[in-house]
């Protein structure tokens, strides 16, 4: 073979054999992510510090429900199932994929025979049974338990009426089954949450209401030191069952950061790495220079931002009024607002959701055609009515250009700034609030399927008080359909279904989908790893694939 | 004396009491659901519904607060939504980092307010005391966030002399206590001028210097003493205040003291933690003021407590 020829062939096998190592997955490409999925040989070693403003809550995976402590539960725990690089479910402490029977209603899990807890105890069967029933247990409190009430015999636990669910079965050392009371196929989603994370029973035992904070998991790390307000510090664990992994010998988390003083740190090569969003005020300049073009990680995030319209409130009860509203909204704006931290969303789903509609138009931006629609349903000189949202920066701006947009059809729309707390409590309150821009309280996924867009947002169940379903949105038809789903188990028929049933929920049109937040993530030089590590759809900061320099 | 003290303890009771009532309504009276934020934001009505129970919560806010004094009385304010650790262990783990700067913060607003309160007020109306003057009503106008951030940028980062935030090492203090020290320390030599100046009046004092006394000694021995008042007072009060968190120069620095954490917990609706801040702060600002009153009794005894 040619020496030119040779190059590019040993170019070509090397950037191949980093694909499959990772199991890469190139959600969106980019120059950048290629140039990040080209061959760096990882090196092994390094303590990685990563600032954050707030301390983490807990470390104990039962508990932990926000997107800061997820990525760092992962660091101490593993569960049976996970996440590759993408959205693809991949057997973790199970040996392999889950046996499926009994028209999904039965799974049937095998564990690897070497995994060890931290404390060298081996994982088995009881430990996956006992994690499950844990969270499912009142007196734990964790907010994860209504994820596993389709296991037979759930209910019951979670009333106190039973210490363990009946379909939960340890068949023998290293095989757990699940039973469900009617086939779901998000259960393998649900198994690869954080709450699923299997947890040593002795050390629960002992630790009680502190084991979030002296956790003791499988994972590929150790947290060795928690000071309060500080430091979080954990090291490499030396005995994980995945060889090879992590590259680094250590993280600290440094607590109490201020972002701006974070990034002067970065730049100064006392930290590694930023855990918060770069402040507003620097944002521009950092994504401008050249410099920082290859410490910057980009990603669309699982999330939409939208308005949502009361529909058992008048006039928003209209659908025509709701179709005029997303006619009327000038999104491209928005994005220019968040200084290109957003894209432009049509539809309920996220991009990278699986049955995300790549070719679904949405509303047009035409303030005539709103107008006339408005017209038509009995509104020709247009309504008053309040525009609820966050009452921190940039919300309220982006709530006023809503209220500039709405104006040009005659919607006079007086925009009503909260705190966080008051807009929850109270847009999950009936005949309350006609519309509310989600804006900073956006819904973020609990795991990529598109049932995760419905059920809890947008579901009849969730059109309650203190609900998260805004639009008070129910339409049985559509929920009827949705449920039926659950249970499909051929997936190109069953993202069909939900491309077709997010269809009709756009024909009713409960949300004006405004944008889906873009993440950056800053990294200084000396750090490395796939683009995915940094952004990993499900995990934010995926840390056993991250070296340094 | 030790009327006047078993006095001021009774109503500093009384007034804890009275602080403990009014967060505790206030806390409740803010539309947020604390189940709410114990469970996290996307958990489910039902969940959110449990968990509500589970804490206890749905009971009518007066037993609520029975049970919170009660337990509260046998030391125990309760767990945090937001950090899951006993309010009183996560206060307790900040205070000293609060007491380090809330002492090294006093150390510099003396050291700066003290020499030159007295050379103000000694050269009075000369240069000095101009400048002295100008510099404190600059030094009281400037905002402690903005003053934290110009010191940190230039001097951790512009020129890393000192660290960039956080508590590692001896010289963190330097930057957040020189940022509280600036202004309050112009604000005490503008009180201590005009209470020098007003004794230096005095008649004693002219008797002093007639003598031939030298000026310094004058000044040192027979001024100062009965001039200092004030700034007792001052010192007194910024302690309290400070030993209760300094919210804005420890948010900027970084520095893990009680003021970072009540600010966390109001940002996080988190109320054992706003409850168990509050309450802390209360107490420290009446213990202080009683030692405050109670020392000037030694400074100055022509002060008499029935």
């Amino acid at each position: 073979m040619r020496p030119r020829l040779m190059g590019r062939f040993v170019v070509a096998l090397v950037v191949m054999l980093g694909l499959g190592l990772g199991g890469y997955h190139v959600a969106s490409g980019s120059p950048a992510k290629a140039s990040r999925l080209a061959s760096q040989q990882p090196k092994y070693g390094g303590v990685l510090t990563q600032g954050f403003q707030n301390d983490l809550a807990t470390l104990d995976p039962a508990i932990a429900y926000d997107w800061d402590n997820w990525p760092v539960v992962k660091m101490v725990f593993d569960g049976l199932l996970d996440y590759n690089s993408g959205t693809k479910i991949v057997p973790r402490i199970a040996a392999r994929m889950p046996k499926v029977t009994d028209g999904g209603r039965v799974y049937t899990f095998s564990l690897r025979h070497n995994v060890h807890f931290t404390n060298g105890r081996l994982v088995t069967a009881a430990d996956a049974a006992y994690t499950i029933n844990r969270v499912l247990s009142p007196a734990t409190k964790s907010p994860g338990a209504s994820f596993y009430l389709d296991i037979k015999g759930a209910p019951q636990v979670v009333a106190g009426k039973a210490k363990t669910a009946s379909g939960i079965k340890v068949l023998n050392k290293f095989t757990v089954q699940f039973t469900l009371i009617k086939p779901d196929v998000t259960f393998l989603n649900e198994m690869a949450m954080n709450f699923a994370y299997i947890v040593p029973k002795e050390v629960v035992q002992k630790e009680g209401a502190n084991f979030g904070h002296k956790p003791v998991g499988t994972g590929p790390f150790i947290m060795k030191q928690w000071v309060p307000g500080q430091k979080i510090v954990f090291v490499r664990n030396p005995h994980y069952f995945i060889k090879g992994d992590p590259y680094l010998s250590g993280v600290t988390l440094e607590i109490g950061l201020n972002p701006s003083v974070a990034l002067l740190r970065l730049q100064r090569g006392q930290l590694d790495m930023l855990g918060d969003p770069i402040p507003g005020p620097d944002f521009l300049s950092i994504k401008n220079n050249p410099k920082y073009k290859n410490m910057l990680v980009r990603e669309v995030e699982p999330e939409t931002s939208y308005i949502a319209m009361n529909t058992r409130m008048k006039p928003f009860n209209n659908v025509l009024v709701r179709r005029a509203i997303n006619m009327a909204i000038d999104k491209r704006r928005i994005v220019q607002l968040l200084n290109g931290r957003g894209v432009v969303a049509n539809q309920v789903l996220p991009p990278l959701m699986p049955g995300y509609n790549p070719h679904y138009k949405g509303y047009p931006y035409n303030p005539a055609a709103a107008k006339k629609l408005l017209a038509k349903a009995g509104y020709p000189h247009g309504f008053s009515t309040q525009l609820y949202t966050l009452n921190v920066d940039p919300q309220p701006r982006i709530a006023e250009s809503f209220q500039a947009d709405l104006q040009q059809i005659g919607v006079k729309a007086s925009v009503v700034p909260l705190s966080q707390a008051t807009i929850v409590q109270k847009a999950g309150t009936p005949g309350k609030v006609p519309m509310i821009w989600s804006g900073g309280l956006a819904w973020l996924q609990d795991f990529p399927d598109p049932s995760d867009f419905y059920g809890p947002i947008l579901g009849c169940g969730s059109a309650v008080q203190g609900g998260w379903n805004w639009p008070f949105f129910c339409d049985r038809t559509i929920d009827a359909q949705a449920n039926k789903l659950l249970g499909m188990n051929n997936r190109t028929k069953r993202l069909a279904g939900y491309r077709s049933m997010y269809n009709k929920v756009m024909q009713q049109a409960p949300w004006v989908p405004v944008d889906n937040d873009v993440k950056y993530v800053l990294h200084g030089p000396q750090v490395h790893g796939p683009y995915w590590a940094f952004v990993h759809n499900v995990h934010t900061f995926f840390y056993e694939h991250i070296w340094k320099s | 004396m030790t009327t006047y003290i078993a006095r001021r303890l009774l109503l500093a009771v009384l007034v804890v009491w009275g602080v403990s009532v009014l967060t505790f309504v206030l806390a409740y009276m803010v539309p947020a659901d604390p189940a709410r934020v114990y469970a996290g934001s996307n958990a489910t009505a039902q969940t959110v519904a449990h968990i509500r129970q589970q804490l206890g919560l749905n009971r009518p806010l007066p037993i609520q607060y029975v049970d919170y004094v009660n337990r509260a009385l046998h030391g125990n304010f309760g767990i945090s939504y937001k950090l899951q650790t006993p309010v009183l262990t996560a206060i307790m783990s900040r205070f000293p980092y609060s007491a380090v700067l809330a002492l090294a913060g006093i150390f510099v607003e003396l050291l700066i307010g003290i020499p030159i309160g007295i050379l103000a007020a000694v050269k009075r109306g000369s240069w000095l005391d101009h400048s002295a003057m100008g510099m404190a009503m600059l030094g009281v106008s400037a905002p402690q966030f903005w003053l934290g951030l110009i010191l940190l940028y230039s001097f951790g980062y512009v020129w890393p002399i000192f660290p960039l935030g956080l508590a590692q090492g001896p010289t963190s203090i330097v930057l957040p206590a020189v940022t509280i020290g600036l202004g309050g320390g112009v604000w005490y030599a503008r009180i201590l001028r005009s209470s020098m100046l007003d004794t230096l009046s005095q008649d004693y004092v002219r008797t002093a210097r007639a003598k031939g006394i030298r000026k310094v000694a004058v000044v040192a021995r027979h001024a100062l003493p009965n001039a200092i008042s004030p700034v007792v007072t001052m010192v007194g009060l910024d302690m309290a205040y400070f030993l209760g968190g300094i919210v804005v120069v420890e948010s900027v620095f970084g520095w893990p003291g009680i003021g970072q954490l009540a600010y966390q917990a109001i940002q996080n609706d988190d109320i054992p933690l706003i409850m168990g801040t509050v309450l802390f702060a209360s107490v420290i600002i009446v213990l202080v003021n009683i030692v405050t009153d109670v020392l000037y009794a030694f400074l100055n005894p022509r002060i008499v407590y029935d």
